[in-house]
């Protein structure tokens, strides 16, 4: 056992481990702690879509961001992450939603991102699966795939590699403000980062993280089938609510031919059961763009449960109700695209030096209630 | 004793005859093809239970991928792709 760290990580997400990275890059030494194992969470349920969203000023400024460190580090990545610069293409289903694809286009173009607007011949052209009588759409093709489950191993690798400590298999029960206790003992340090994604409220009472779950299938191989990850339009409406169920179209090639078909969301606590029916609505939206998809056979289906925040950004700083502690949580369905914006970010804010993108909108503070 | 009742298929765009009522599978390997498809990471695959549970035996008939030559019977002019 190496001597006491200077921060403690709990989570081995790809949040966690991107954190437990950067911290470890920047000189600290760092302990990495997992209840179960790297990547074993929310990270290995999710699709692995690394993609730029506008629902606010801060999230385009943060999957951007995360974008740019993404291609950074791409040239060091394994095969085994594979990565695919694929883009994406956003479609539209008729006038309204066009009209939306155009803001996003301007929006882009005014702060230097790549995309282009797609008329609906121009659409079929891209993906010739989608059914005729679609509006056009939004190609975006800096957005990528990855393999989220061996990113986050990666990070934790790199990080290992850079001096931390990984302790996987170790629930750490409590945080206080000398470190945390685990069920393997307690572990001292000056900093603690709670990454523990919609697990994170347990560990800090009055985080305003819930799970939001979401099922996800997977096909055998029909490469050429798509080439893009294609999202409808729709989907953001899908992703704003906050009542009952909702689905939207989404569906990802991987590298083996295989397809993941997305989406839903549902506020059922931690429930691990597939809903079928949801899982049926889920299927039927996605064959009501591409039609041949229902002749395609599904190898698997599961769930998975975002950590979801009201305002739909994640927490990513210094908790004012307890010192030494920092958070790095609630990323809802962007953590994978995020993971290595938060953690440069949180090594910025902690280490003093000054961040590329403004910190504000993500402080933790904005949600406790010792500040508000 | 005449000889069985024969069909023929085309197996990569080659004719091939085989035996009439036998399954896509036996016709195939009674014809030496044992290979019929590549795994994810390229390895050789071919049928294993030859009973429709494994899935290792999937090929492409008449475009539709991913069927079990297993638990298909030949038919004549019936079209076969393998990925091998």
């Amino acid at each position: 056992m190496a001597g006491r760290p200077d921060a403690i990580v709990v989570g081995a997400g790809i949040v966690g481990a991107a954190c437990a990275r950067e911290l470890a890059h920047a000189g600290l030494a760092v302990t990495l702690v997992d209840a179960g194992f790297v990547g074993g969470g929310a990270t290995s349920a999710g699709m692995g879509h690394v993609v730029l969203m506008d629902d606010s000023e801060a999230q385009l400024a943060l999957t951007a961001y995360s974008r740019s460190l993404l291609d950074e580090l791409s040239p060091a990545l394994p095969r085994g992450v594979e990565r695919d610069r694929c883009g994406t293409v956003w479609v539209a289903e008729d006038e309204v939603q066009l009209e939306g694809a155009r803001a996003k286009q301007s929006l882009y173009a005014a702060r230097g991102l790549e995309s282009e607007l797609l008329d609906a011949t121009a659409l079929r052209r891209l993906e010739p699966e989608l059914r005729p009588g679609l509006a056009g759409g939004l190609c975006v093709p800096g957005d990528s795939v990855v393999y989220p489950p061996a990113l986050a191993r990666w990070l934790a690798d790199d990080a290992v590699a850079n001096g931390a400590t990984l302790q996987e298999q170790v629930t750490v029960e409590s945080v206080d403000g000398s470190g945390v206790t685990t069920s393997g003992g307690c572990l001292q340090a000056n900093i603690v980062v709670n990454a523990a994604g919609a697990q994170a409220p347990a560990l800090t009472p009055g985080l305003p993280i819930v799970p939001r779950r979401g099922h996800l299938a997977i096909t055998d191989r029909y490469p050429g089938f798509c080439r893009h990850q294609v999202v409808e339009l729709g989907y953001l409406a899908s992703a704003h609510r906050m009542d009952d169920a909702s689905v939207a179209f989404n569906i990802q090639p991987r590298g083996t031919g295989q397809l993941l078909i997305g989406s839903s969301r549902e506020l059922v606590g931690w429930d691990p059961a597939i809903n079928r029916a949801v899982l049926a609505r889920m299927l039927a939206r996605a064959t009501g763009f591409m039609p041949r998809l229902a002749g395609l056979s599904v190898l698997r289906s599961w769930i998975g449960f975002r950590p979801t925040t009201p305002d739909k950004l994640p927490l990513v700083g210094q908790w004012p109700e307890l010192p030494g502690l920092w958070i790095a949580a609630g990323h809802e369905g962007l953590g994978i695209t995020t993971a290595l914006g938060t953690a440069r970010l949180l090594a910025d804010l902690m280490l003093g030096r000054r961040p590329s993108i403004d910190p504000a909108p993500y402080d933790p503070a904005r949600v406790s209630a010792a500040v508000g | 004793m005449s000889p069985a009742p024969a069909v023929t298929i085309r197996v990569n765009d080659a004719e091939l005859r085989v035996t009439a009522g036998v399954t896509l599978a036996v016709a195939l390997h009674d014809a030496g093809r044992t290979v019929l498809r590549r795994s994810a990471s390229d390895e050789p695959r071919g049928p294993l239970c030859g009973m429709g549970i494994c899935f290792e035996c999937r090929v492409t008939i008449d475009g539709v991928p991913h069927r079990r030559a297993c638990v298909v019977v030949v038919a004549d002019g019936m079209d076969v792709r393998l990925d091998a």
